[in-house]
């Protein structure tokens, strides 16, 4: 257990550190963004930098890197110190991992902690496979979205294995909230390159009527639409010509006649030569409601157009969007 | 007022605290009259000087965080000062460069302080600061030969590059390592080989960049993989059609950007996400010449929304940008400006086009939200101020200030720069991220050493 830090004893004073000379930091006379170091803080450094550049790698070495980082878990020298000591000595890396887990549990979007735990489970193997899905679930469970826990949960899939209840993990999260765009990668990440599935193409019906579906409770939800497009990547054609494509985007048109994602979906359809029936007309004729002027009878340019009225924000990517259009559809 | 329904997720909840927090203060700012509303837009040019000058002389010890990114902390203040049109005097520029020389390390590049292991996102701050200060003296304190030898040692073997010996790596690995030797003159094909194949294997389904392969596409990935690629001439390798869709939709209601799909809105991003605009528009053919298309009067006022939060925030904002001969304020303001039927290019001779995102709803974004009115900047309403969201956000203001300049040397109109004309920032290059006069002193400087 780490001690309480109102107890700590100076290291000047502690026997076992009588034969190291603390090295101070070599900032200058008048150095710019000079930071009022705590007094302990600034003592753990100096040992440290004594350690290193003696490039001494021993137990003594090994707890001292563990002060430091709880110090600053930033220093990725001090971490990289700490990895050449570990190998030195041939420490146990499984309390390595309980060590990380306890510094991550509040720093937990720090790039050191994570590469260094993603070096500690590539040394264990497959072995810390569920160990470290387990890890990453808990810190995704205090934050859905934490970037480098999933970056580290995607590098232990490929790296160590565990692919098996990914599409449930997934799954779950999603149900927890659809909005979770990490989450939706992730279902990309497996759907594409789990060994045990079918692949894009496998995948691509049974992931389109869940897309579908998750699009019909939501359609103002981004990410669904984004995914929807992301199935049919390098086939374009099948996007085009697949039927379930275009009615999602009639039906949130009929549901919600001003749905972005539903125009813009349409809009690129449009653009890779979707043919559109009588009924998608008419649905898009139907949104010309507080505009006096008639809509294009060029599909393409109608719909930029009541983009560009829907979705201010983007006016101008739509007012360029019609400047780009292929010839009238 | 959203109303908090029990069945909201934990994104929806997060959304609509924020916007509720940004609404208020479009309220507020849409019902004070003229004379404080140009008050409330005013850039706290002096208050942001004091906090940044006070950062470089002294900082907390909450800082201890920070102490391996002390070259970053310098690079956001000099950066940010830079931006302000201010400079500091010879006698801190020296101390900025002495400290600095401490942090580089004797066989190439520079940590995060002195005695700490080179890394590259140290040696990008390090040198973008000393290419900010720019003088001789500055400029060549960098040991370039060493530098070269510190990028080439930090690359993989499948042309990706780690950010530091045996450490990560990513996408911000490879942009610092190509945007240092770019800028430097050391960029060879060594370097370069096999980096954009790392690259395009992040851009993800949705059109933007990720940190690694398979992550999710992400703003501050998306600027540094595209300004690589720019760097190394294979930008086209990208889809930069669905990049730039993915991008456009990252600029919320609120007028700032998020880093992600379905992600809270950050000042930050004003930046990482304005900045691939700045990129596209003046870097890529297509894309840069397209956009020309919406010059002169294409903008049409009949196209304006009424219908918005975007709209509604903006109402009886002519007078700030003094221009507005309609009473349509709303459709100014939405369109960025209304030209009517002005040949623009022959306005005071300056070349203008329309940038793809709405840069007046970011500067008001910027202005009113990620300000903090005693000094510095911030991500959003109830965040705290740092050094590295004044910079970004400051950046991004810049960014939005001068996207409308068809060629980087003319000065923008009144119109396109919201709140008081003063508030106008030095332009950058948008590749690097140094203020543009320092960049060209230095690509000359390197160019002849
Ligand atoms: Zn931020």
């Amino acid at each position: 257990m780490e001690s309480d830090e109102g107890e700590r004893l100076p290291m000047s004073r502690r026997p076992e550190w009588s034969d190291v000379t603390p090295l101070p930091q070599d900032d200058g006379p008048d150095p710019v963004v000079p930071i009022d170091y705590k007094q302990d803080f600034t003592e753990t450094m100096d040992y440290f930098r004594a350690l290193y550049r003696a490039q001494e790698r021993s137990p003594r070495a090994l707890s001292l890197t563990q002060e430091a980082i709880r110090f600053n878990p930033g220093n990725y020298t001090v971490w990289h110190f700490r990895r050449q000591i570990l190998e030195s000595l041939d420490a146990d890396l499984h309390e390595e991992l309980d060590f990380v887990e306890r510094i991550a549990k509040s720093n937990s979007k720090n790039y050191q902690i994570w590469h260094h735990r993603r070096w500690v489970a590539g040394k264990l193997g497959s072995d810390a496979a569920i160990k470290e899905l387990e890890f990453t679930k808990k810190i995704l469970s205090l934050d859905a979205k934490n970037y480098h826990a999933w970056s580290h949960r995607q590098w232990v899939l490929q790296a160590l294995g565990g692919w098996e209840d990914e599409l449930d993990f997934c799954q779950k999260l999603l149900e927890e909230d659809i909005f979770n765009n990490s989450a939706w990668n992730q279902r990309y990440f497996v759907v594409t390159r789990s060994p045990f599935l079918g692949g894009l193409k496998g995948m691509r019906d049974s992931e389109v009527s869940y897309t579908v579906e998750a699009i019909m409770a939501n359609p103002e939800n981004e990410s669904p639409w984004r995914y929807l497009r992301g199935l049919y990547k390098d086939d374009i054609q099948s996007w085009v010509n697949d039927p379930k494509v275009s009615s999602v985007c009639l039906k949130v048109l009929r549901i919600k006649s001003n749905s972005v994602f539903a125009l813009s979906m349409l809009l690129d359809l449009l653009c890779h030569g979707f043919r559109p029936s009588e009924e998608f007309r008419e649905a898009i004729g139907a949104l010309r409601t507080s505009d006096s002027e008639p809509l294009d009878s060029d599909l393409g340019k109608a719909i930029c157009h009541v983009l560009q009225l829907v979705d201010s924000i983007r006016a101008n990517y739509w007012m360029w969007r019609k400047s780009k259009l292929p010839v009238a559809v | 007022m959203a109303s908090t329904s029990s069945n909201e997720t934990v994104t929806q909840r997060e959304q609509s605290i924020v916007l509720e927090d940004v609404k208020l203060m479009y309220t507020i700012f849409a019902d004070v009259p003229p004379k404080t509303k140009l008050l409330m837009l005013e850039l706290h040019r002096d208050n942001h000087m004091e906090y940044l000058l006070r950062g470089l002389q002294q900082l907390g010890p909450s800082f201890c965080a920070l102490d391996a990114n002390r070259p970053w902390i310098c690079y956001w203040i000099l950066h940010s000062i830079a931006l302000l049109g201010e400079s500091i005097d010879a006698r801190l520029e020296d101390r900025t460069i002495d400290f600095l020389s401490r942090c580089q390390d004797p066989d190439g590049g520079y940590g995060g302080g002195p005695g700490q292991m080179p890394h590259l996102a140290t040696t990008y701050a390090a040198v973008n600061s000393l290419i900010t200060l720019g003088d001789e003296k500055s400029l060549s304190s960098i040991d370039r030969d060493k530098i070269y030898r510190f990028l080439l040692s930090m690359k993989d073997p499948n042309g990706a590059f780690r950010m530091h010996d045996a450490g990560e790596m990513d996408v911000r690995a490879c942009y610092t390592a190509i945007s240092v030797a770019s800028v430097l003159n050391i960029l060879d094909d060594e370097l370069v080989r096999d980096v954009g194949n790392y690259i395009l294997s992040c851009q993800t389904y949705e059109g933007g960049i990720s940190g690694e392969p398979g992550s999710e596409a992400h703003g501050g990935y998306t600027f540094c993989g595209l300004a690589t690629m720019i760097l190394i001439n294979e930008v086209d390798r990208l889809d930069l059609a669905t990049l730039l869709d993915w991008v456009v939709f990252r600029q919320g209601v609120e007028g700032g950007f998020q880093g992600r799909t379905n992600k809270l809105v950050d000042g930050c991003y004003s930046f990482w996400q304005g900045g691939i605009f700045a990129l596209l528009q003046r870097f890529h053919t297509i894309i840069g010449e397209s956009m020309t298309l919406l010059d002169a009067g294409q903008a049409n006022c009949a196209d304006s929304p009424q219908t918005t939060v975007e709209s509604d925030i903006s109402d009886g904002e002519e007078s700030l940008h003094g221009t507005s001969s309609s009473g349509d304020e709303a459709c100014a303001i939405q369109q960025g400006v209304n030209f009517g039927n002005v040949d623009r290019k022959s306005i005071e001779g300056r070349a203008e086009r329309e940038p793809l995102f709405n840069s007046i709803a970011l500067q008001r974004y910027l202005l009113l939200c990620s300000q903090d009115p005693g000094g510095g900047l911030k991500d959003k309403p109830r965040k705290g101020r740092d050094h590295y969201h004044t910079c970004y956000c400051l950046s991004g203001l810049s960014v939005s200030q001068h996207c409308w300049s068809k060629d980087e040397d003319s000065s923008p109109l009144p119109r396109v720069v919201l709140g008081p004309y003063f508030n106008l920032l030095e332009p950058i290059n948008p590749i690097h991220n140094v203020v543009l006069e320092r960049y060209r002193e230095a690509q000359e400087f390197f160019a002849r050493s």
